[in-house]
């Protein structure tokens, strides 16, 4: 019995151990500051203690929809007119809604199978399907157009985890938000003004090279008008850049016929390619970008062919810059002036670098917290922690005597246990976490009360005070199992539904709770029979009754 | 000292008395859901942009009003928040200034409408950012710095942000505040950038109607899957009807607790859904020790009636029931009144939580469970109160004496 229970002590101060390194790990000095500090270093605060930037953000993955069927739109018309199958109209009806549907009309009936043998050979991502009247209907398999959405959050992901990462923003998370559709969670610890960031996520960075057919204009119906109301085959009108004004709004508009396809493009960029660089006349700053050898072969061979010609650097469907080609480039370029400030241009060279969004990015949700809420926050949770643990130890004391000791110290290496988990689990310590903390405290002396009462009872019952302790503490047992089972099922539902402070609410509260199993029940027991074994036959047990 | 020894009251027999006190107050909260108050959604699941504003004086609501009606933020609420003395104010636009395209479009308005007598072409101190402040010193340089001069003058922009923020709360109340704590050097080179205002932008919560939608359905699902989780558990360990008993009360709590936040237009926000589902198994908790009890003594007294049972258990358990209530209401109570402004709702649902959830463990869910067995021996069949889950063999021979 005593051997036991010598094991089991040394059981106890080993887990007071090892949770006391995990809430600290080993301080760099033994002050009361080097304590702090070690804390703080290990448990990691959430945003709404330490102040940051919370973002949702939903990537409009149709569009990546869109750029797959436009692509296979350019392959169909291509490969139908070398396949000699005739059509009169071929369209997407509605991009914004059906992004993967393409309408191919007045298709001969007799070319039918030849249609579908195309279509399974060279487009095997997509669909044919006949309708009246000649038409058809292709669209995206449902497989292929869910990979295609995943993939374009992946790659979303990725690409702004680049971009973030060259800000220089410290531990910043970003991940898929399981909780809807296509979404993308980021926070951002200690920046306050996301303004810039967002700016610096949002732009789909989609470089392209095009060839320059016609322009400026001065508005679409003019560009239109100017070629007879007929754009040429492969060509697009695009906006050209006009003077930044203001955030959002330009002065002056112009527009230029460009090739629809492009002679280099968004991939061809050389890693780290793009650099800030100033204007040899007007010395104000700009982009210089670089291409890879594969790129600066395709871009070799298109200014070769096109000397005399003019071309376009567009970003995102926005016409950047228009040069005269005066002779054969290999593999430099340059995006400039309107008005670039320094930070522009070296926002511009970043998301440059970082890669192109394969999809738009919307903002759902936007939460700042200030530093000095946060702050102001920590010390109104931890001053309520503080009073309510207090007033428990002290009620503790005041109602069980002796036995109170116990209980309280079962509560202290509760919370220590508690505190270590989150410092050895890297988990986030939220305002609401805190909370979580509180209330396992409350939930922890429920286990204690259940097992004073207990005993207390079968003390009364006239019960010897081993048999009652013994009795006490198997008769709650069940109990507590019962209402901590319970417990932990609700705890587990908010961490897999709940967001950021909430998740971090469910989290104490889980830990918490297993940690109580532990310390009231084990610890708990352990101190009882070690006192009982101090004590002589029929001595009584201070435990309040 | 011994709170409740050998207590001996007839619970059960003041059950008419428990349903009207727990009709009133279930009645009352869904007519303000349903007619007066509505349910008072917060900005998680409405959607809406808040704002919230130290200011260094004293604000004036008024003034407020006007500069939000000047930006075209007809329908923004203000409200002080805080301690009295705080300055805080708190201003809500509604969902409709709120949309996807231009999300952080109601934040910039109201900023720039409370920042009016800005002077030209400076940048106010009190909502500056710590890279603002490091690009502006960078610039002017007033120290002369060589080459790590861009991490000497994060550092000093850090540094002076952290003593607006930690020190002055955020606010300064003009550029004379950071004399002394600065370089003078750096000191004298603000002004040509920087003016001071009157206010700081503290916290701000901007929710897209898409994600409001959403978090209100995830809120309704996780305090289904919760209630239907427990009910599993309790259908396995117990019998099903003390599972339906528990949900049964814990959905009487939850509607109480929701209808205390519409009778006193409190917003519900997601830390107060986790308040709710905390009270859930709070509430199922106390109702667990007492369904324990029961089992336990049903096994003991056979011979006795279900109702006196019950009694029993109550009373047995209530020194318990009584003191972790009082306990945590402790803890709860020191969370409500210092937990800050942001604990305020997920501490209030919990001070009423645990005081309801105490009482409905003894006032409804036992009651229930007498009144199915009455109903049963009406119908003419076998009483079903039977000590369950791994007590099989005992259930067995209950059966056979009835």
């Amino acid at each position: 019995m005593n051997k036991n229970l010598g094991w089991k002590l040394i059981v106890i101060v080993a887990t007071l151990l090892v949770f006391a390194f995990g809430i600290t790990g080993v301080p760099d000095n033994w002050s009361g500051k080097g304590f702090l500090a070690a804390m703080q270093n290990r448990i990691h605060l959430g945003l709404d203690l330490k102040g940051g930037t919370h973002l949702i953000l939903q990537v409009q993955v149709n569009d990546a929809v869109n750029t797959g069927s436009d692509n296979a739109v350019e392959l169909l018309k291509s490969d139908l007119r070398s396949h000699k199958i005739s059509y009169s109209e071929i369209s997407k009806p509605d991009p914004v809604n059906n992004p993967d549907k393409i309408v191919l009309k007045g298709v001969p009936p007799e070319q039918s199978s030849d249609l579908r043998s195309l279509v399974s050979d060279r487009l095997p991502e997509y669909n044919p399907a006949s309708g009246a009247e000649n038409t058809w209907t292709i669209s995206m398999k449902l497989q292929a157009m869910a990979d295609l959405k995943n993939r374009a959050v992946t790659q979303a992901i990725e690409t702004i985890r680049n971009r973030i990462d060259q800000l220089g923003v410290s531990e910043p998370v970003i991940e898929e938000h399981g909780l809807g559709q296509y979404q993308i969670l980021v926070q951002l610890p200690g920046v306050d003004d996301p303004a810039r960031v967002k700016e610096i996520m949002q732009s789909t960075a989609m470089l392209e090279i095009k060839q320059v057919l016609g322009g400026p204009y001065g508005s679409e119906q003019d560009a239109l008008q100017q070629n007879s109301g007929v754009l040429p085959p492969d060509s697009i009108i695009l906006r050209g850049r006009g003077l930044a004004v203001a955030p959002g709004q330009e002065s002056g508009e112009e527009y230029y016929l460009v090739t629809r396809s492009s002679a280099v493009s968004g991939t061809d960029l050389r890693a780290d390619g793009a650099s800030v660089g100033r204007d040899a006349n007007s010395n104000s700053p700009e982009v210089n970008f670089a291409l890879t050898n594969q790129g600066g072969r395709k871009f070799g061979a298109f200014t070769g062919a096109h000397v005399g010609d003019r071309l376009a650097v567009v970003l995102d469907n926005r016409v950047r810059e228009v040069a005269t080609i005066h002779e054969q480039i290999q593999d430099q370029g340059r995006i400039s002036g309107g008005g670039m400030t320094e930070q522009a241009a070296k926002d511009l060279a970043l998301v440059l670098n970082s890669g192109a969004l394969p999809a738009g990015i919307k903002y759902l949700e936007e939460r700042t917290v200030g530093p000095s809420l946060g702050s102001d926050s920590i010390r109104a949770g931890v001053t309520a922690a503080a009073i309510g643990m207090l007033a428990v130890l002290v009620f503790m004391l005041v109602y069980y005597h002796a036995a109170g000791i116990n209980a309280d110290l079962a509560l202290i290496l509760n919370l220590i246990i508690l505190l270590g988990f989150l410092g050895f689990s890297g988990a986030t310590l939220t305002l609401p976490g805190i909370a979580g903390v509180i209330l396992t405290v409350g939930m922890g002396v429920d286990s204690n009360v259940l097992i004073f009462e207990r005993i207390r009872e079968e003390l009364r019952n006239g019960k010897t005070p081993p048999s009652a302790v013994e009795q006490g503490f198997s008769h709650a047992w069940v109990t507590i199992v019962d209402t901590h089972v319970t417990t932990i099922v609700s705890a587990f539902i908010l961490f897999i539904f709940g967001t950021g402070p909430v998740k971090g609410f469910a989290v104490t509260l889980s830990f918490g709770l297993f940690a109580n199993l532990f310390t009231a029940v084990f610890v708990s027991r352990v101190i009882f029979d070690w006192i009982l074994s101090r004590k002589g036959r029929g001595e009584a047990l201070s435990i309040g009754a | 000292m011994e709170f409740f020894r050998n207590t001996n009251i007839d619970f059960l027999g003041k059950k008419w008395y428990f349903l009207a006190f727990s009709l009133i107050f279930s009645v009352a909260g869904v007519f303000s859901m349903l007619f007066w108050h509505k349910i008072p959604y917060g900005v998680d699941f409405r959607g809406g942009t808040l704002v919230y504003v130290k200011f260094a004086q004293t604000p004036d609501d008024n003034a407020i009003r006007a500069a939000m009606d000047r930006a075209g933020l007809h329908n923004a609420r203000i409200q002080r928040y805080g301690q009295a003395g705080g300055n805080e104010v708190l201003i809500d636009v509604s969902e409709q200034e709120t949309n996807e395209q231009a999300l952080d479009r109601s934040k910039t308005a109201i900023i720039s409408a409370l920042g009016t007598n800005a002077p030209e072409g400076k940048q106010d101190l009190n909502n500056t950012s710590v890279l603002t402040l490091k690009n502006y010193l960078l610039q002017k340089d007033p120290l002369h710095l060589g080459t790590d001069a861009d991490q000497r003058y994060g550092a000093l922009a850090q540094a002076i942000v952290d003593y607006r923020d930690k020190t002055k709360g955020g606010v300064l109340s003009s550029l004379d505040d950071l004399k002394g704590t600065v370089d003078p050097a750096v000191w004298a080179s603000l002004p040509d950038g920087f003016f001071v205002s009157n206010f700081g932008v503290r916290n701000v919560e901007i929710v897209g109607p898409q994600v409001g939608a959403q978090l209100r359905r995830q809120a309704l699902l996780a305090t289904a899957y919760s209630l239907a989780g427990m009910l599993i558990y309790l259908a396995v360990r117990f019998e099903w009807i003390y599972g339906v008993a528990a949900v049964i009360t814990v959905f009487h709590d939850t509607l109480i607790t929701v209808g205390a936040f519409s009778l006193m237009n409190k917003e519900i926000s997601l830390t107060v859904i986790a308040a709710i589902l905390t009270l859930i198994g709070y509430s199922n908790n106390d109702t667990i020790v007492v369904f324990d009890r029961i089992r336990e003594n049903l096994k003991l007294m056979r011979r006795e009636k279900l109702s006196d049972i019950v009694n029993r258990s109550i009373n047995q358990t209530l020194s318990r029931t009584i003191l972790t209530a009082g306990l945590t209401f402790l803890t709860v109570l020191a969370l409500f009144m210092f937990g800050g402004e942001v604990l305020h709702g997920f501490s209030f649902a919990l001070v009423i939580g645990i005081l309801i959830g105490t009482y409905s463990s003894i006032a409804i869910a036992a009651p229930i469970l007498v009144a199915y067995q009455d109903w049963r021996i009406n119908q003419g069949k076998q009483p079903p109160m039977a000590p369950a889950a791994k007590g099989g063999a005992t259930r067995e021979k209950v059966k056979v004496k009835a």
